[in-house]
């Protein structure tokens, strides 16, 4: 399989990466060139091979059912959370306006 | 420099250490000297930030814990680099990205944390690959890293391997002791090869991941990068351990890997897989392979060969796992929580996404973002993600079955000592083709390590590599001492910066 300009811009646009007409055009070859390379996994016999899980078998933990379990990542943390927020505004993310 | 500041900059992990203890020297002017010496390297470009006070505070604790008496921690004295991947508290936390440029986090990373608590320091934030993606730390947004090795003859800047190259460099070029590093396909053992140190990169899940900036979570793993095998064992000791704020953290106890290291082989068997003899392997590197297993068969062990059949195809495998799970990963910046915001004059929400996502990363970051993107994507998921993950099912398959055979596997750490930089960026697949060796075990999720073996003609180091079983830290530490204590490895890079 291979991608052109189009099929670029439109995984471009699904990962939300604004590309111009020049880098679409310099990452279409650079793509087929690994899309090319990594085909011979075809070759591959799966047949009846489960695919990965995890590489060491374990059983996923819960957290104790209870208020800030964890004090770090509990609640009362707005003013960390918006430390580094490029607009934070009234105690919110402030983003452009959404208009549908 | 003054001698007194030459003389410790040259000490290792436990060297500095058991001085500090023994009151050989303080834990302050162990920081100082290597203070002084991070400043005058800023050619090697290896850190983004340099954080004196903070190695300077914390040798003034352990100056105080041992006047008092108190106890002192595995690492104290000692002031290391950390990696520019690990979240620490107010110190700016980049990846080497734009995007998280003057990213200042509100928490300390698990893995650094328990450093302090030993009672490390800490002298700065090392550069490295985006978002650790790259093989030569060429693609930090902050500038290459250059490593302190040239080639004889050569004043050519030449690549600290990747993605721990800040991490390689400056070990390698004595201005610290030793460095956090993070392995997600071979970005520990790599750059330890090509700048002539040790790396370790345990079983997943020994270190927590909470706190590292995520690239592909199934197969991240941080591990410590020094001169020394005993250096190494004492640093994983204090960077690992249960966390459960990680969900695929290791439940198991940490073993004592510095008290238990043994170099006597006798009774183990060293796995020589037949499918590591690639095309395209220099020379030296295969001369070295055979040196490595006769220094091994020297201290005790039995020579046996294995196969590992899908060696081929584990590289293509990790090209789709790796980006599938970081374009889930990266998804995360949006210029909405943190990091930067492109907002060009009236767009809207999509349009600061795209715009920041364009501003903020860079080309192999994206290029990975795509990749992934596409082998998610409906009609494309079972083609390519299913499939890789049924291949890197059987590449963790071929491993178990030649440990049945073997306790730990011996193969080079790379296929090629350093290049120049900027020889191997026209295309992305070549460079990727130096983590061959290094990949299988990232999608086994096995400890391996990196062990500098000699020079090649040129006078680069070359790295042998030790695999182990899962949770088998042990059996690589010793493997790599048996080599270490053979291979007699002294040189340095002579210093030009």
């Amino acid at each position: 399989m291979s991608v052109d300009k189009a099929t670029v811009a439109k995984i471009a646009s699904l990962a939300r990466i604004r590309m111009d007409d020049a880098a679409l055009e310099r990452m279409v070859p650079e793509l087929n060139g690994i899309l090319r390379w990594v085909e011979q996994l075809g070759e591959v016999d799966v047949a009846g091979i489960a695919p990965m899980a995890a590489v060491i078998p374990g059983t996923l933990r819960l957290r104790e059912d209870v208020v800030d379990a964890d004090p770090l990542t509990g609640g009362g943390k707005q003013a960390d959370v918006l430390a580094n927020a490029p607009a934070a505004e009234h105690g919110f993310f402030g983003v452009p306006k959404v208009i549908e | 420099m003054t001698d007194l500041t030459a003389d410790l900059t040259s000490l290792g992990v436990k060297e500095i250490r058991d001085g500090v203890a023994r009151g050989d020297f303080t834990a302050r002017e162990v920081a100082e000297a290597f203070n002084a010496a991070v400043a005058e390297a800023a050619a090697l470009n290896a850190f983004i930030v340099t954080t004196p006070d903070h190695a300077l505070a914390a040798a003034d604790k352990v100056d105080a814990d041992r006047a008092a008496g108190k106890e002192l921690g595995s690492m104290a004295g000692v002031p290391i680099g950390m990696k520019d991947l690990f979240a620490t508290y107010g110190i700016q936390t980049t990846a080497a990205s734009h995007i998280l440029e003057g990213f200042l986090p509100r928490y300390e990373s698990t893995v650094s944390s328990k450093l302090w608590d030993a009672g490390a320091g800490m002298l700065g934030k090392l550069n490295l690959d985006q978002f650790a993606m790259g093989s030569s730390n060429e693609t930090s947004y902050f500038g290459n890293v250059t490593s302190p090795w040239r080639k004889a003859g050569s004043n050519a800047a030449m690549s600290p391997g990747g993605s721990s190259g800040g991490s390689s460099a400056a070990v390698a070029a004595r201005i610290a002791p030793a460095a956090t590093g993070t392995d997600t396909g071979g970005s520990i053992r790599q750059p330890a090869a090509f700048t002539g140190i040790c790396g370790i990169k345990p079983t997943y899940g020994r270190c927590s991941r909470w706190g590292i900036v995520a690239f592909a979570s199934s197969l991240d793993q941080a591990g410590p990068m020094a001169r020394s095998v005993e250096d190494c064992a004492i640093m994983l000791g204090a960077m690992a351990g249960f966390d459960p704020k990680d969900a695929t953290s290791l439940d198991m106890p940490v073993p004592d890997w510095e008290a238990a290291l043994n170099s006597d082989l006798r009774g183990k068997k060293v796995g020589i897989p037949r499918e590591y003899r690639m095309e395209g392997t220099d020379q030296a590197i295969l001369d070295s392979w055979e040196q490595g297993k006769a220094w091994l068969k020297d201290a005790g062990a039995e020579i046996v060969d294995v196969s590992l059949p899908h060696t081929k195809y584990a590289l293509p495998a990790y090209y789709i796992v790796a980006p599938a799970e970081a374009s889930s990963n990266l998804a995360r910046y949006d210029g909405v929580r943190y990091g930067l915001r492109e907002l060009p004059d009236g767009s809207g929400l999509q349009d600061m996404y795209a715009a920041t996502r364009a501003a903020g990363f860079g080309d192999e970051v994206k290029r990975r973002i795509l990749i992934g993107t596409y082998v998610l994507s409906a009609g494309f998921y079972d083609a390519y993600y299913t499939q890789a993950q049924k291949v890197r099912a059987l590449v963790a398959r071929d491993f178990e079955r030649a440990f049945a055979e073997c306790d730990v596997i011996l193969a080079p750490t790379t296929p090629t000592a350093s290049f120049p930089l900027g020889s191997m960026t026209d295309d992305p697949l070549t460079m990727y083709l130096n983590d061959v060796f290094a990949v299988p075990a990232s999608l086994a999720g096995l400890p391996a390590m990196s062990v500098p073996a000699t020079l090649n003609p040129d006078g680069l180091p070359l790295g042998l590599q030790i695999v182990g079983r899962p949770f088998d830290e042990q059996g690589v530490l010793n493997a790599g001492l048996a080599i270490e204590q053979r291979a007699g490895f002294t040189a340095r890079p002579e210093k030009w910066w």
